[in-house]
């Protein structure tokens, strides 16, 4: 097992200590910052989130996992800063106007982190306007819109209709929460919906891949 | 605590249409009182509320009293609880919610003058303190607004006061996804309690002022949210159900505080409120599957003394809207359990075990609310000074209750489910015995950027 190899098993484990000491010796070993990223923690990420999608573990679990590569990120954030490299793909994500209910906007944000995306998390009840400013400046590549109210459907319409607007830079949209279905999210325009956090991860990848979400 | 002993200590006593202390109504529904009533709950379809759109929701809801009434009268219902949860803008605009209100009062006077129908009214403001983060709980608009909708609502008529609170769930949903049973704790019987006094204490004052009365709250953000993320395979189902056990703790303090029920639907730890208090108390199960999966669709019903359906949305069916097509399926319901508490105890205990029996075994937490569980478990509680210490004796004897059961073959656990009971048994072997000593140790790990300690009655720093 190469050293990699073996962090991201200590990722998957959740050792958080451990996953900091391992990072702080591939670092002066020379090992590039994205590499340890990429070959490293994503990968013992993905195997946790594939063990949650088949059952084997919970969400606490996958949690430890997140905190476990945080540390690891920690150590690698300011150097991977220096170098001037930044995540592939950023994420702008909320939930929309009316709407407070979170959990599975957070679990999303957990694992599109551990998918090292950059997120940008505007919290609950987010007006058209906020999402709006906050892809005014360009280099977002996705949108991820939640809502669990069935009164709050028409404020994700609203969302996505303000986010096509011709003057914006071009994004991705995603959307999801239990009343949302697939029929409505292509109504509304959006280009992805997911039915979970996990298969919201899987269908951020493949739209910043070009795919289409459909 | 209030309560230092159970209004029902036998397990048998613990059924449904029955309660200690039943509730008779204006219109003469006895509540609790040999007779389970249906309970119909209903939302809107995808729809903004907005000031131009309120013609448009107000005539939703004309539609729905309108059609769930007459379809109550022509299937003989003994009588209705109709419940009437508001959508976030309606207690925003507490004038929106009273128009609605209004609109359901004519509704069920019309039905009561054509048919001699009998209903009540339970009005639940959306409690929209958390609109601000972190929310302030015990002032600014959202507080205001929200007690103006009850004020309102109850002089207006509404007889049962409800509420779905929120008071510690700005922290408690970390709690859940993490596993952490002393943050949930925390969460419940530090934070929720101290809001449930402060909150019902004033509810009790606005049903004082307008001879109406407080009907009861519910851990529907803490219990429910469990028990669906269980169901979702994101926690535990074992996690789920000792939080359950503890969520009854901070469900007490409503009736510690003056309600009477019938309690609120949604709190599936009803049965551990029913045994403490006596008082009767809503329920919902396979009626509820339009809303959400429940593991308890039978098990809930047998303890119940209205039987709901939590909410449905008001879209159309092939045989009506579809709360009219819901009354009619919790009229059927009652009148099974109508038809068997008529027969007599007997027939009545025989129809309950095959409730409890059909789930039971199935799931954790339907396990621990059969009534036999549930009567221990309110033991626990009554047996504690203090909220915090009766939160920690119901989860551990919830912890306990599951190894007996599985040990007995009696319920079925899931196999990488078992080290969670031991991670929980472990978590409350290291909490501290005093109370200011645990507040200490969370208020140091809570994230305070989430909510206001003060906010809570507590010190705003420590």
């Amino acid at each position: 097992m190469t050293k990699l190899q073996e962090l991201s098993a200590l990722v998957e484990k959740g050792k958080r200590n451990d996953v900091k000491a391992l990072t702080q010796v591939l670092v002066s070993e020379g090992v590039k910052p994205l590499v340890i990223v990429e070959q490293g923690l994503v990968p013992g990420m993905a195997a946790i989130g594939e063990k949650f999608k088949s059952n084997e573990v919970f969400v606490p679990e996958m949690l430890v996992a997140a905190r476990a590569m945080k540390e690891a990120m920690i150590v690698l954030e300011p150097l991977l800063a220096l170098a001037g490299i930044k995540p592939k793909h950023t994420a702008v994500i909320g939930t929309v106007q009316g709407d407070l209910h979170d959990i599975g906007k957070n679990l999303v944000v957990m694992m599109l982190k551990g998918a090292n995306f950059g997120i940008i998390d505007l919290g609950t009840n987010v007006s058209p306007g906020k999402f709006v400013d906050a892809i005014k400046g360009g280099g977002i590549d996705i949108v991820a819109l939640s809502a669990l109210l069935t009164t709050t459907m028409p404020a994700m319409r609203d969302a996505v209709a303000a986010l096509r607007a011709p003057d914006l830079p071009p994004v991705k949209i995603m959307v999801g929460g239990a009343p949302i279905t697939h029929e409505f999210a292509r109504e509304i325009g959006a280009d992805g919906y997911s039915a979970d956090a996990a298969s919201a991860v899987d269908l951020a990848v493949s739209l910043t891949a070009g795919a289409a979400g459909w | 605590m209030k309560y230092t002993r159970l209004a029902i200590d036998n397990p048998h006593d613990l059924t449904f249409g029955l309660a200690p202390r039943p509730l008779t109504t204006r219109s003469g529904m006895v509540i609790g009182g040999g007779t389970v009533y249906p309970e119909l709950n209903f939302t809107l379809p995808s729809l903004h509320i907005c000031k131009e759109t309120l013609p448009e929701v107000c005539g939703h809801y004309r539609e729905i009293i309108s059609g769930a009434l007459t379809r109550a009268s022509e299937l003989d219902a003994p009588g209705v609880v109709i419940e009437f949860e508001t959508l976030p803008p309606m207690t925003e605009f507490p004038e929106w919610g009273l128009e609605i209100v209004k609109i359901l009062l004519d509704g069920m006077a019309k039905e009561a003058a054509a048919t001699g129908l009998k209903s009540v009214l339970r009005v639940t403001p959306n409690d929209n303190r958390e609109f601000e983060r972190p929310p302030l709980m015990r002032r600014g608009r959202y507080w205001d607004n929200m007690l103006k909708l009850f004020e309102d609502s109850a002089a207006a008529g509404a007889e049962l006061l409800s509420i779905e609170s929120v008071g510690g769930k700005e922290l408690h949903d970390d709690a859940l996804v993490n596993g952490n049973l002393p943050a949930s704790l925390f969460s419940l019987c530090i934070l929720g309690a101290r809001d449930m006094e402060f909150l019902w204490t004033n509810l009790n004052g606005i049903a004082k002022r307008h001879g109406v009365v407080c009907a009861g709250d519910t851990a529907c953000g803490f219990g429910n949210t469990a028990m669906v993320l269980a169901e979702k395979k994101m926690i535990p189902r074992v996690f789920a159900s000792v939080v359950r056990a503890v969520s009854a703790v901070r469900s007490l303090v409503a009736y510690e505080c003056g309600a009477v029920g019938p309690g609120k639907d949604c709190g599936y730890e009803n049965p551990i409120l029913k045994a403490i208090t006596g008082f009767p108390m809503a329920m919902e199960g396979k009626t509820a599957a339009c809303a959400h999966m429940s593991p308890m669709g039978n098990l809930a019903a047998a303890t119940c003394d209205t039987w709901s359906n939590e909410s449905v949305q008001n879209i159309k069916l092939l045989g009506g809207m579809a709360p009219t097509c819901y009354m009619e399926q919790l009229i059927y319901d009652c009148r099974l359990m109508n038809c068997a508490r008529g027969e007599g105890p007997a027939s009545a205990r025989h129809l309950q075990r095959w409730m409890v029996q059909s789930d039971a075994y199935l799931d954790p937490q339907a396990f621990i609310l059969s009534p036999e569980a549930a009567v221990e478990l309110a033991r626990a509680i009554v047996a504690c000074p203090t909220p915090y210490l009766a939160g920690v004796a119901v989860a551990r004897r919830a912890i306990a209750l599951l190894r007996e059961g599985h040990a007995a073959k009696k319920v079925r656990i899931a196999a990488r489910e078992i080290g969670w009971l031991d991670l929980m048994e472990q978590s409350l072997d290291e909490l501290p015995s005093d109370e200011n000593a645990f507040i200490e140790e969370q208020l140091a790990l809570a994230d305070r950027t989430k909510f206001l300690p003060q906010e809570y009655g507590l010190p705003a720093y420590s």
